[in-house]
């Protein structure tokens, strides 16, 4: 495998030769750190050990079922830990455990909005979508429907989910590293981009899930390190952990109790609605229940999944505290000018990575660092992977070429990757200096108003229709972007229009787009009486026995 | 296997387990949504129920506990129901089809 060998050394050449021009001068809004010795070199070690596990992974995929399922030979403890790294981005430990140091209690609000949506997909779509799908949610939702609307529908989606989840990834790498590693944001993209290309176009999910349970396991160790630490620190008593936070943040004891993070019902129902149910559309996160062999193990993993994201959300929590106490404290060290005013160093969503400092010294910093970095890797490897099977898989090889041979999707689908890799590295340029904080919360409020109210409809309800979901769908994902665009953390923060002018009054979309997407399916599909929609409604039981007794399901493994 | 399919269809207890399974997973799936919307509805309408303190001299809030309980709950009632599916209702699920296949 020279071709391995040559990528690797053009990777610690590219790494290397970012780590010295970062000497220079430094541009862009996050503020760029020194050069991070020992975190390059323990990510250049992680990196080093992914590839090699990819080379593994690479002899092994060989046809369209391996690239985009892993042959289906991964356990549901291995696929519950995939699925949390999937879940555990670099946004939510880096930015949840910054809202903690920030705000307090306001930071659990929000971390447990993200873990109430696994139990939804746990009780009513894990099996039935590991029993009727098999490589893309698509197949799922077009089980008994026309394939080309549904497919054409389910691709424009998950692409549109995906470009926004990616576009926050990305450029969030970039000031992420330029801070850690010290290394400029351009050669950052580009080592993001090559990197994450190398697992999926080689190693495809196998490759993709190994990198995501490796990247997990350093996550849930590290910060289970940082919180056993704070919590050494006051005698395993959180009381007293509370106590010292209270009494050195400006805050005083408002960090204890609900703040001003959610103003109004309506837009906290609303974000509630995103997070519960945006989880069970996003297209990254449904294509894991295709890599286990049966519904017991898909069952399994979002069981693990949801404890480890759930003690992870506790973890961030006491991390969060942890850095009050001891940031705040030692403002020299920590702070721009180790003046408080001026705020942290790095920017608010430094306060774990400090912390890992403070607690670990530089080499824990490092460690650190290198699993925030590893984690965006993963991530945006996940997307990639995603994007790209719906392309091949649902619009290549279920509405272009309905004939193709397994080579060819593979063929297709491995260009679609590197396609969506150069995208990806071009718009996290592109969107450098834009503020892209609410396209995380964009993309999960059109998985909720789109993905999944016609996955739930087409699995659930027996009257629904091809016309009926592809036009409730499509209803609730540009409702759910157009309204966004009219909040005002777009309208007046993004596309810079004067302060109280933004038309639509609420945080977020979800509770109208959603509830669209819903009515506009039921609505459409009653007042269908096509003899195509007769026949989808005499598919039905077809379906429903299939769903629900696994009965004559995808045995994943093509060969 | 279409013999199978049917035989399984025509079983009365077949549609009498799936209509049991769904009552309890929407069932499982309500309460995990009330739970969280209990704790949102606090968030926006009783603040200063949230922000109260565990017991006099304390710093903790009533919040804290609520909100790693939430965290806590959701996880075991995952669980439970993971359980009873892997175990009950796999077996009960087999066993329709192994009648139908005789």
């Amino acid at each position: 495998m020279t071709k391995f060998t040559q990528i690797l050394a053009g990777l610690l050449a590219l790494a290397a030769a970012g780590a010295a021009v970062a000497a220079g001068a430094d541009l862009g809004q996050a503020q760029k750190q020194a050069t991070n010795w020992t975190a390059i070199a323990m990510f250049a070690v992680f990196v080093g050990f992914t590839l090699y596990i990819t080379k593994l992974a690479a002899a092994r995929t060989k046809s369209a079922a391996d690239f985009y399922t892993g042959g289906g030979g991964i356990t549901g403890f291995q696929n519950g830990l995939a699925i949390a790294g999937d879940y555990m981005s670099a946004a939510s430990f880096l930015g949840i455990s910054g809202l903690v140091f920030a705000n307090g209690f306001d930071g659990l609000i929000f971390s447990i909005g993200w873990l109430v949506g696994w139990p939804v997909i746990t009780f009513l779509m894990a099996e039935r979508l590991r029993n009727l799908g098999k490589f893309t949610f698509a197949d799922v939702a077009s089980y008994r429907f026309s394939q080309t609307p549904v497919r054409v529908f389910a691709a424009s989606a998950s692409l549109v989910i995906v470009a926004f989840y990616m576009i926050a990834q990305m450029v969030g790498a970039g000031q992420l590293i330029k801070i850690l590693f010290g290394m400029e944001y351009l050669y950052a993209e580009i080592l993001v981009g090559v990197v994450m290309l190398a697992y999926v176009l080689f190693g495809g999910m196998t490759a993709t899930t190994w990198v995501q349970i490796i990247k997990a396991i350093m996550l849930l160790g590290g910060a289970s390190f940082m919180a056993l630490a704070v919590l050494f620190q006051f005698g395993f008593s959180p009381e007293a952990l509370f106590t010292k936070a209270v009494e050195v943040h400006s805050k005083k004891d408002a960090i204890m109790g609900p703040g001003a993070l959610i103003k109004d019902p309506i837009s906290a129902i609303s974000v509630g609605m995103a997070l519960m149910f945006g989880t069970a559309g996003l297209p990254h996160i449904l294509m894991r229940f295709f890599t286990v062999p049966n519904a017991k193990e898909a069952r399994k993993s979002v069981a693990w999944a949801t404890t480890w994201i759930g003690y992870f959300y506790i973890l961030t929590f006491i991390i969060g505290f942890g850095a009050i106490t001891n940031l705040v404290t030692n403002p020299a060290d920590y702070y721009v000018g180790g003046e408080i005013a001026k705020g942290l160093k790095g920017g608010g969503n430094m306060a774990a990575v400090h912390l890992a400092n403070a607690v670990g010294g530089n080499l824990f910093l490092g460690f650190i660092s290198a699993v925030a970095f590893a984690t965006i890797l993963a991530v945006v490897a996940g997307l990639t992977l995603s994007g790209a099977s719906a392309v091949s898989h649902d619009l290549y090889a279920s509405v272009f070429n309905k004939n193709c041979t397994s080579e060819q999707e593979l063929r297709v689908s491995k260009i679609a990757t590197l396609a969506l890799g150069v995208l990806a590295i071009f718009l996290g340029i592109a969107f450098e200096k834009e503020n892209v904080a609410y396209m995380v919360m964009l993309a999960f409020t059109i998985a909720c108003s789109s993905n999944f109210p016609v996955l739930f409809m087409s699995v659930l309800w027996k009257n629904c229709t091809t016309r009926g979901a592809v036009v409730g769908g499509f209803v609730g994902l540009i409702l759910a972007a157009v309204l966004t665009i009219g909040s005002a953390s777009v309208w007046e923060a993004v596309m810079g229009n004067p302060k109280g002018s933004a038309w639509f009054p609420y945080n977020s979309a979800a509770i109208f787009s959603m509830t669209a997407a819903f009515f506009t399916i039921w609505l459409v599909s009653i007042l269908d009486n096509s003899e195509q929609a007769k026949k989808e409604r005499a598919l039905y039981p077809a379906q429903q026995l299939r769903s629900e007794t696994g009965l004559g399901a995808s045995s994943a493994a093509s060969h | 296997m279409q013999n199978v399919l049917d035989r399984v269809t025509a079983n009365p207890k077949f549609h009498e387990f799936i209509a049991m399974r769904s009552r309890y997973s929407i069932i499982m799936a309500i309460i995990s949504a009330a739970a969280y919307y209990g704790f949102i509805l606090l968030v926006a309408y009783n603040k200063e129920f949230l922000a109260q303190k565990l017991g006099p001299g304390m710093t903790t809030s009533i919040g804290v506990p609520i909100g790693v309980g939430v965290i806590v709950f959701t996880i075991i009632l995952t669980w439970i129901y993971v359980r009873r599916a892997n175990t009950e209702f796999d077996a009960t699920n087999e066993a329709i089809i192994k009648e139908a296949q005789k």
